[in-house]
């Protein structure tokens, strides 16, 4: 196990890049040993490219990576000591589940007896041991991918185990069983694992820390609470949460937001001044009141606990999530924004000082 | 699942006949005179399985089929393999991918007398580059239609110049197809090459590979013009295979009915030897 | 470059070397080829193709080839895209059978059929024509481009087929122009095979034609054994014939490294 730290971190395909060919842009990170983490962002905003740049299946445009104080920058993916799950299940045809699970050792020339006495431990772990001596072809998608997780989970020795997107042909009734397995396997083995994925349930589940990526940048670091609560960035607030964040045009003045030529409080004093200049609220965070924004009621549509009423104000539509809701289009309605989860974003990025 | 339905008749109709029509009425005038003797104008007398009796123990058969698997079972041996090694160094993607497979399906696609009469010219002695560089250059003495060895090697190496590239396409086929996880699997997991090769690479060429040997031992078993055009089946009878021995004897000495069993046997033969091969290396996945 | 790609490149060298020998050759003048061996053509001359293309039954025996490849083809195809669709839609009785019926027959040796189709063709009086090569040779090409069109025609959805019908396509009208365009592919490689092996076929072809119809590559062999060595008339028209073949291999030549992996066994 080891902690991991990536030092100015920017890869390009191109082998003489201009600024636009970076897919990664200036990544600088360290993990913890032992923490479960996830990478979360849309299809092509670098994730992929990272995962595999930590396990070496690809060599940085720059940058450094350390395993504890290890530089293994250049080393190979078999030196590094790191397994991987990949996004459908790789195993090998031929072999019985036993020999899957037991190829790992087996290439790094590990004595027998101590072979199968990991493959019965991991595979103990997995709820595999009925199936070891099947062939790996025959098994279902889920099985084949615990197999795979198996193979990487064998080695006693890796120093972290990454998973690529591994529900993506799961069906989804079984998903839900393999990712709480995954999390026990977690808690039971306490190896560094990193989760890539574009799913925000999968990601906020599984990992402790989430790591929101965006266009080849990381936009936020935080548990998942800190990225439901106070996004760093537009981004993060609109991606997670369903539905995302209201992200409101406004103006300031006085270190006060207007909004549709309404004062918002927000949750503390402002800070720099300029560029573009927006309100970010959850919808969680509106609510219906006596007195407040004006807006007029566009849709209310039920979604099983709640009720999100989106409304007018002005042109700009705002969303909230309320308890229950009988309003008629276009009926007349007051929003309150809760003070302290009302926060203003210049450019894209927080400019609010947080509430103590 | 597919539907139930007995209509779907009428769409293999057309094949249905045409084959027929091909494989039935030629297979039924080979049975019928397989088992009759002939003085011409047309009169027949019953035989009875006497040709088969007669081909299977002339030694000429004999010498003939044993030739035959001998060449076949070089041409395997020789052509699998090296199609295979060829396949996987080349390059995955790229300018070349296409220029390499269109180079390496060219002599496929030239008309098999002439593929003979090339390699005959090749050969010569003195004119051919092939005879030149081996008399003048390495001082062997190589002639193909004095020295049976010489023959032999060059109806070989023939076969190899027209025939690997099919094995070398379908093994590419085989081979693109199988997605990189694999292979970054196997390196994190610390395979050696020869285990990349062993367990993702071969697995996965399998159903193609399976089509390749059997393509490969069909055509092979059943080469007539190629060496026909090269040696005519000589020096002697020394590379007389099957095809070339059951053509002399229906065409050239009109022996109809040895002929007629002749092609029976040899067909059994191709057929047998073929559904041997299928059934060993499908055996796997029927478990 | 790595050290691996030589293998391919060594390869390929030797593939090209006989056919380099050959269109060399067609080049040069008869003496010069007689007089020993020399890499490239010392006098350079058009004689041999001038000698081709002035004289009808050498050019002939081209458009013979040509007309016979092209109605196997195109018999071949038409008739197995309607049977490959059976297979891979339907189940009917004795579908397994006949499906390996037809593959059985591909693996017949020719020389089995030489000549009971000599016999065959000539009793229905088709004997020396174009027709009976292109049917002939139907023999081994039906069954191989069923097969290779039945492994295609699986790789399209049953959605497909079912969408049109409810659309309200008549089964030709979705057949021919939805379903036919899905697997354009697989037609061209079927079609590719089909050429391939009816262009390279000579046992059948010369068998089953004397004049009217005979085949280029025939022509050739028997010029080289009546009128002696003509080797350089010989190298142009095996230069010839490898034409052909070259340019419809270039059209297929993003499809051919799938086409056989899309069948079954």
């Amino acid at each position: 196990m080891a902690k991991i730290t990536l030092k100015n971190l920017r890869h390009a395909y191109a082998p003489n890049p201009t600024p636009e060919d970076y897919v990664l842009k200036e990544i600088d990170l360290s993990w913890q040993d032992g923490g479960a983490y996830a990478l979360l962002g849309p299809s092509g905003c670098g994730k992929s490219t990272l995962l595999n740049i930590i396990s070496g299946l690809l060599t940085p445009s720059d940058g450094r990576i350390l395993f504890d104080d290890r530089d293994v920058t250049d080393l190979p993916p078999d030196q590094r000591n790191i397994a991987q799950v990949f996004q459908f299940p790789v195993i090998y045809d031929t072999m019985t589940v036993r020999d899957n699970l037991a190829f790992p050792l087996r290439n790094r020339n590990v004595n027998e007896t101590k072979i199968a006495e990991r493959v019965a431990e991991i595979a103990e772990m997995l709820d595999v041991t009925e199936m070891l001596d099947i062939r790996a072809s025959h098994l279902s998608p889920d099985n084949k991918q615990k197999i795979s997780m198996g193979r990487g989970l064998v080695r006693d020795d890796v120093n972290v185990v990454m998973f690529d997107e591994p529900l993506t042909v799961i069906d989804p009734h079984l998903k839900w069983k393999l990712r709480s397995k995954l999390k026990e396997l977690h808690q039971r083995v306490r190896a560094t694992m990193i989760y890539v994925t574009h799913d925000q349930t999968e990601a906020l589940t599984f990992a402790d820390q989430v790591v929101v990526m965006q266009a080849g940048e990381i936009v936020q670091i935080g548990s998942p609470v800190d990225l439901f609560e106070r996004p760093q960035h537009t981004f993060v607030g609109h991606f997670i949460g369903s539905p995302g964040m209201n992200i409101l045009p406004a103006t300031v003045e006085n270190g006060r937001a207007i909004f549709e030529g309404q004062p918002v409080t927000l949750e503390g004093a402002v800070k720099g001044d300029g560029g573009r200049t927006e309100i970010g609220i959850r919808p969680e965070f509106v609510s219906l009141a006596d007195d407040g924004v004006e807006a007029r009621v566009r849709k209310v549509s039920d979604v099983g606990r709640h009720a999100i009423v989106e409304s007018m104000v002005g042109d700009t539509p705002v969303k909230a999530m309320v308890e229950e809701a009988h309003l008629e289009q276009g009926a007349l309605v007051h929003l309150a924004f809760k003070p302290d989860q009302t926060r203003l974003y210049r450019d894209g990025w927080i400019s609010t000082e947080a509430t103590p | 699942m597919k539907t139930e339905n007995q209509k779907a008749w009428f769409f293999v109709l057309p094949v249905l006949l045409l084959v027929a029509f091909n494989a039935l009425i030629p297979i039924m005038t080979v049975v019928n005179y397989s088992v009759q003797e002939t003085f011409g104008n047309n009169v027949f007398f019953w035989q009875g399985l006497d040709w088969f009796e007669q081909i299977l123990r002339s030694d000429r058969f004999q010498a003939a089929l044993g030739r035959q698997f001998l060449f076949t079972f070089l041409i395997l041996i020789i052509e699998v393999p090296l199609g295979i090694i060829i396949a996987l160094s080349m390059p995955k993607k790229g300018f070349w991918v296409p220029v390499c497979l269109v180079l390496m399906a060219l002599p496929m696609l030239i008309p098999w007398n002439v593929v003979g009469a090339m390699w005959n010219i090749f050969a010569l002695p003195k004119v051919g580059m092939l005879g030149y560089f081996m008399n003048d250059v390495l001082g062997v003495n190589y002639d193909m239609t004095q020295d049976p060895l010489a023959a032999w090697i060059t109806i070989i190496v023939m076969d190899v110049w027209h025939w690997t590239s099919l094995v070398v396409l379908l093994s590419y086929a085989g081979l693109v197809s199988i997605p990189d996880a694999y292979y970054q699997a196997a390196k994190i997991d610390g395979a050696s090459p020869w285990k990349v090769f062993r367990y993702i690479q071969l697995p996965k060429m399998k159903t193609v590979l399976t089509i390749a040997i059997l393509l490969r031992f069909m055509d092979s078993f059943n080469i007539y013009t190629e060496p026909f055009v090269l040696t005519g089946g000589g020096p002697g009878n020394s590379t007389t295979l099957l095809s070339i021995d059951l053509v002399k004897i229906a065409l050239g000495q009109f022996d109809l009915g040895p002929a007629a069993a002749m092609s029976l046997i040899y067909f059994a033969i191709t057929l047998l030897v073929s559904w041997l091969f299928y059934t060993l290396m499908t055996k796997d996945d029927a478990q | 470059m790595r050290k691996r790609s030589l293998i391919p490149i060594l390869y390929i060298l030797f593939l090209m070397l006989p056919i380099y020998w050959l269109v060399s050759m067609s080049f040069k003048t008869t003496n010069e080829i007689l007089a020993g061996f020399s890499l490239f053509p010392q006098t350079f001359t058009l004689d041999s193709y001038v000698a081709i293309f002035t004289d009808p039954t050498w050019y002939w025996g081209y458009i013979n080839s040509i007309i016979y490849v092209t109605l196997n083809t195109v018999i071949s195809i038409a008739v197995a895209l309607p049977a490959a669709y059976a297979f891979s839609r339907y189940s009917f009785l004795g579908d397994k059978q006949l499906f390996f019926w037809l593959l059985t027959n591909r693996m017949a040796p020719a020389a089995v059929f030489a000549l009971p189709f000599f016999q065959l063709y000539s009793s229905v009086g088709l004997f020396d024509t174009h027709i009976a090569v292109a049917l002939a040779h139907c023999l081994f090409n039906i069954p191989l481009a069923v097969w290779i069109l039945e492994g295609f025609m699986r790789g399209v959805p049953k959605e497909l087929d079912e969408t049109a019908y409810v659309d309200g396509y008549s089964f030709w009208r979705f057949f021919t122009t939805i379903f036919i365009p899905n697997i354009k592919a697989g037609v061209g490689v079927a079609a590719f095979f089909c050429f391939m092996f009816s262009w390279v076929e000579m046992l059948l072809a010369k068998t089953l034609t004397a004049v009217e119809a005979k085949p280029i590559a025939a022509t050739m062999t028997r010029t080289a054994s009546s009128a002696g060595y003509e080797l350089g008339l010989l190298a142009a028209a095996g230069t010839l014939t490898i034409i052909p073949g070259a340019i419809v291999i270039y059209f297929v030549r993003n499809y051919i490294a799938k086409g056989f992996a899309l069948g079954r066994v």
